[in-house]
């Protein structure tokens, strides 16, 4: 059974990194991230790494839907669906393998940031390592609910451009929900900012994890993936 | 072995197949014969489990394809159509995934491998990326993937399309091989496919099946039929029909006049000949025979018999 997730696993993340588009995403993601960073980060004069905890979740809108458009969208497209669903896999081995190898991808991609957090221990003082643990974590968790997304995207069609489109709209929806609070009335307002990612990321930059952050980004992932869970059943029923 | 029971299947307002049952033995070859967008496919996309019935049921041994898919799958080795391939991987990458996939082990998969390579004619591009091999070899990778754990029942739905004749003669040899020890249904809309490698077929058409046989039976259904084609000159409609009664069961089936000419079918049993009635007919008449063809009943006259012309008379 566990076996089953290790083996789809690793031929997703394979086939991952013996795409030079991987290699292209990721490089740019480093790029766009560390221009942003560096340019300010000795004018600014301290000791953190908020411009980088604050720019990752904005270039995410982009990056993210990037590596999971092609998740079940391009295997519909070759054909190869029909193969790896008459193999004796679950479909939700397969939904939840594949987000996992996404998963991987980012970590890598958050992994080489982590320059900047030696750099600051080089050049900083009075650091805070826990809010800089606590950072990364946030952004981790971020990916993985921006990952669930995607692959939500990527399972309601065939095609990766289409794919790519869905997952940045809602994706972009739940990042900007924090920004439009003002233009809501009152009653609304705290539903949505509940709902809205920001809110619950920039308490974890903070330094504070708590438990209804953690069940809000837990939750938003689990439904994503159930309901491509659920997607990729109907197939059977068309 | 494989049971199919009342199987239904719909997509949405296209009915694919409509209430079909048969049943495939141990070890036989089964080929399954249908003109494009018959039901075929549906078919055998629902036993390997892709879809799911509209209503009926699959059995394979104790198992149910609603209940127990996932057991099912493990003893069907499946050539999808288009045979599609992850085209980034390598063969051995491959192979290896689905030897995995299918719990071969370790030590188990290098004696595995060698064996498919064998068969399959895979050496040489073992380490090759399948994006770089041609669609001959492509096929033997499907094929390979299909048999690597040995299944006791092989599904392969139209293997050789898009091969040219020699490969097709290479994978018919090779299918012909599996089924000595295997259950094998295949699908083809080409009949001498069916022909070259099935024991027994079952013809499918708008989602019904219309003949169900092995080669000898269907044909002999048809047997009996000898169809003469004749264009005659000086000839009239009347004396023309007179010719069905010479002998018992000789029907004309068709007649047609073309400028001066009558263009005849006749259709009447083997036991029957009345070639050399005709003839004397025709002195008689001062008919001018320019053309007399006789033509034997193929299995290709049977297939377009069956599935366009309806035919469902003819069905068991």
């Amino acid at each position: 059974m566990r076996n089953n997730f290790s083996i789809i696993y690793r031929r997703e993340v394979q086939s991952f990194f013996s795409s030079p588009v991987a290699y292209i995403t990721l490089v740019v993601f480093l790029l766009i991230n560390a221009w942003f960073f560096t340019s300010t980060f000795f004018l600014i004069n301290e000791s953190d790494l908020r411009t980088l905890f604050s720019v990752i979740p904005i270039v995410y809108i982009f990056f993210v839907p990037a590596i999971t458009m092609g998740l079940i969208a391009k295997e519909k497209n070759s054909g190869t669906m029909e193969f790896i669903t008459t193999l004796p896999f679950t479909d939700g081995e397969i939904i939840v393998a594949k987000y996992l190898a996404a998963l991987t991808l980012l970590g890598t991609a958050l992994a080489f940031t982590l320059v900047h957090f030696f750099t600051l221990l080089v050049v900083g003082n009075n650091i805070d390592i826990g809010a800089l643990i606590s950072g990364y974590f946030g952004l981790l968790l971020v990916g993985g609910a921006y990952a669930a997304i995607g692959t939500f995207g990527s399972t309601v069609t065939d095609n990766q451009i289409t794919a790519f489109i869905i997952s940045f709209l809602i994706i972009f929806v739940l990042f900007i929900l924090d920004k439009i609070l003002i233009f809501m009335p009152g009653f609304l307002s705290s539903i949505l900012q509940y709902l809205s990612i920001d809110y619950h990321l920039n308490n974890i930059s903070r330094g504070v994890i708590d438990s209804r952050n953690l069940v809000y980004f837990g939750s938003l992932i689990l439904f994503f993936l159930l309901v491509s869970v659920r997607i990729l059943e109907m197939r059977r029923w068309r | 072995m494989i049971e199919v029971r009342n199987l239904v299947k719909h997509y949405g307002d296209v009915k694919a197949v409509q209430d079909i049952s048969f049943s495939v033995k141990n070890g036989e070859i089964l080929g399954f014969l249908g003109p494009n967008g018959a039901g075929k496919t549906t078919t055998l996309k629902v036993i390997t489990g892709y879809l799911s019935p509209t209503s009926g049921n699959i059995f394979v041994d104790d198992y149910n394809v609603i209940e127990d898919s996932m057991e099912i799958r493990k003893m069907i080795g499946y050539l999808p159509e288009m045979n599609p391939l992850y085209h980034d991987m390598e063969v051995y990458g491959f192979l290896e995934f689905v030897a995995r996939a299918r719990e071969i082990d370790k030590n188990q998969f290098r004696s595995r491998l060698n064996d498919v390579i064998e068969l399959c004619g895979l050496k040489g591009v073992v380490h090759k990326n399948i994006n770089e091999l041609s669609k001959g070899y492509c096929q033997r990778v499907g094929l390979a993937q299909a048999i690597i754990h040995d299944p006791k029942i092989l599904i392969l739905d139209e293997p050789t399309s898009g091969l040219d004749p020699n490969q097709i003669a290479e994978i018919r040899g090779l299918i012909k091989n599996l089924g000595k020890e295997k259950t094998v249904v295949i699908s083809s809309h080409i009949l001498q496919e069916i022909q070259a490698t099935a024991d027994r077929m079952i013809i499918i058409n708008e989602g019904e099946i219309v003949a169900n046989g092995t080669i000898d039976e269907l044909m002999s259904d048809f047997k009996g039929k000898t169809r003469l084609t004749l264009e005659l000159k000086n000839a009239t409609a009347d004396s023309v029909k007179k010719v069905q009664s010479f002998q018992d069961g000789i029907l004309l089936s068709k007649y047609e006049e073309k400028d001066e000419n009558v263009f005849a079918v006749l259709e009447y049993p083997n036991s029957v000949d009345p070639r050399q009635d005709i003839y004397k007919y025709a002195v008689k008449n001062k008919w001018v025979i320019l053309e007399m063809s006789r033509h034997k009943t193929s299995l290709e006259d049977v297939f377009r018999n069956l599935t366009i012309e309806g035919g469902s008379n003819n069905a068991k």
